[in-house]
């Protein structure tokens, strides 16, 4: 492409209606990516300007290049990478095992009319009960380990998932299934055929809020029963500064929604875990 | 004097909601002889659409039966849903072609269903494709395609089955008129040189007189048979402009439209 423009250029003739689009469309691309980028730095160096001149008060702010040094500490000794490990098998677990209950559940209200009629306003319910006040209770039921983090996990996001789900399915054309009968299908055909291929679309959205809830379900879960994990790193944390847990938090959520924003919360995620270490200058201990 | 495939007496149908009953069909009893391509007529929302569903099995009439007196029972329908015999087709108002499958996969929908996909159903499918003018679009998405050509992959996912009946729910209505036209021949010509049986509803009389043998109209709410008229053109060939160009088909349609008229208080329209 670029070697046609410079030819054009040489030879002087103009550019085509497709060459002219395809360029403004990537010179648009360009300045997105590149203001998005420039934020950031501003941001960082408003941050790092503001700390070494005394403007904010280091100790309770931190300063990109502190956050930096700690976080290359947490890199070397490993506990980065452990406990992001760990949080994201435990995510995954919990993603994997909302996806396959929550497509079980949303498939038999779909199958059953009387059923769902029935179950509506239980669903609605437990999706609207605050979870993370529901963690305590996972530990007295299941103990401190892996299983309280991956239901606290599932506890986020499975409710929503199923009412999503059914919503879903039930949006598929009725006339659409009367065409499978004409066809001498049954009600498991019209779902095979029509019904679940229908709605993959809802079904992949949904994997993707659901990967993000899950996450912030673990990290709850984290929070109170947890020696490892991202979860713990926090709260570890934020009994020095509350507010860069919540900024954490807030990155993380940011993720399933908008992708293309994942890149930019990276930092954001590193920095903040990293800061209260950062001043207090010891790793937390695994509990004992 | 050919035999009736399908005759139904006396049934009754009405719909039940919480504001009361709604009678929608009364005492309607009327046969269907081998290779007829019957029409039905009426006022709209008087329950044609209802007596086709009653006709394929999908709902039930609250009395009366559809009858099929030809006791053929064929062995590959033994796992199908089909609880009537002999084969049913039925075509619905819109393609509803599915628009994640490409056309080929559309038109063997009907077979994935019934577990018929074998070399020789699938070597016909391809050549209704070629038939039809598809052959070319068999790997397109339905997006890709006009409404006409969509009837038509619609009418060759029926046609696959083999039907001895087929059930047309106004199948042209949401065509375009110059594609109407020309899809309505082509179905009618197939149907009649397949020598299937067909019962075709729609509230277009033109496209009613151009193509059946015989025409019910029937009443509004609650429909009854209002008259059953047979059409005799003094025509040759399928096209829907020889038929439209007929002698007698002013007749039959100032005829048709007297009695449709009466029942939803139409004015007549204005001689020629």
């Amino acid at each position: 492409m670029k070697a046609i423009c410079q030819l054009h250029r040489m030879t002087n003739c103009p550019l085509s209606k497709q060459e002219i689009f395809e360029r403004s469309h990537r010179r648009h691309h360009r300045i997105v990516s590149f203001i998005r980028l420039l934020i950031l730095i501003l941001f960082l160096s408003v941050w790092e300007f503001s700390a070494q001149m005394g403007y904010i008060d280091s100790f309770f702010f931190s300063s990109p290049s502190q956050v930096a040094l700690c976080f290359a500490g947490m890199i070397k000794d490993g506990t980065f990478f452990i406990n992001t490990g760990i949080t994201l098998l435990e995510t995954i677990a919990s993603f994997l095992l909302v996806f396959v209950i929550g497509m079980l559940f949303a498939t038999l209200l779909w199958y059953s009319d009387k059923c769902a009629e029935i179950l509506e306003p239980y669903l609605v319910i437990l999706n609207s009960l605050p979870k993370s006040a529901l963690a305590p209770l996972f530990i007295v039921w299941l103990g401190t380990g892996i299983n309280t983090i991956i239901v606290a996990g599932i506890s986020v996001a499975i409710f929503g998932s199923i009412i999503n789900l059914y919503t879903g399915f039930r949006q598929i054309d009725e006339e659409k299934i009367k065409l499978i009968y004409t066809l001498g299908g049954r009600k498991k055909t019209a779902f095979l055929k029509v019904v679940l291929p229908g709605s993959i679309p809802i079904i992949l959205s949904n994997m993707k809020v659901n990967i993000g809830l899950a996450l912030v379900g673990v990290i709850i879960g984290e929070f109170l029963a947890a020696r490892r994990g991202l979860g713990y790193l926090i709260i570890y944390g934020s009994q020095v500064f509350k507010w860069w847990a919540g900024m954490i938090e807030m990155s993380i959520r940011i993720y399933p929604y908008n992708p293309s924003a994942f890149p930019f919360s990276i930092p954001i995620i590193s920095f903040s875990l990293a800061i209260p270490s950062n001043n207090v200058h010891i790793l937390p201990p695994p509990f004992v | 004097m050919t035999q009736p495939i399908l005759e139904l007496n006396d049934i009754c149908y009405s719909y039940h909601s919480l504001k009361g009953e709604t009678d929608a069909l009364s005492h309607i009893s009327f046969q269907v002889k081998k290779g007829e391509f019957l029409a039905i007529v009426g006022p709209s929302g008087c329950g044609k659409s209802t007596l086709l569903s009653i006709i394929f099995g999908l709902i039930a009439p609250e009395s009366g039966e559809v009858h099929f007196p030809r006791d053929a029972r064929n062995e590959e329908d033994e796992h199908s849903q089909l609880k009537n015999y002999p084969r049913i087709g039925y075509m619905l108002q819109h393609d509803h072609l599915l628009e994640w499958r490409t056309i080929y996969k559309n038109v063997i929908l009907g077979l994935e269903i019934n577990h018929q996909v074998t070399p020789e159903k699938t070597a016909r499918a391809m050549e209704l494709l070629k038939d039809y003018g598809l052959y070319k679009f068999k790997d397109k998405k339905p997006g890709e395609l006009s409404g006409g050509m969509k009837q038509r992959a619609a009418l060759i996912r029926t046609l696959i089955l083999d039907p001895e009946i087929l059930l047309l729910d106004e199948p042209f209505s949401a065509l375009d008129y110059q594609t109407r036209l020309s899809v309505s021949s082509d179905i009618c010509s197939i149907i009649r040189s397949a020598k299937k049986t067909a019962i075709l509803v729609t509230h277009d009389l033109s496209e009613a007189i151009s193509l059946a043998d015989r025409i019910l109209v029937l009443s509004k709410r609650p429909a009854t048979i209002k008259c059953d008229i047979p059409i005799h053109l003094t025509v040759t060939g399928t096209s829907p402009l020889a038929s439209r160009n007929a002698p007698e088909y002013q007749g039959y349609f100032n005829q048709l439209w007297k009695e449709i008229s009466d029942e939803s208080h139409m004015p007549t329209p204005p001689d020629d």
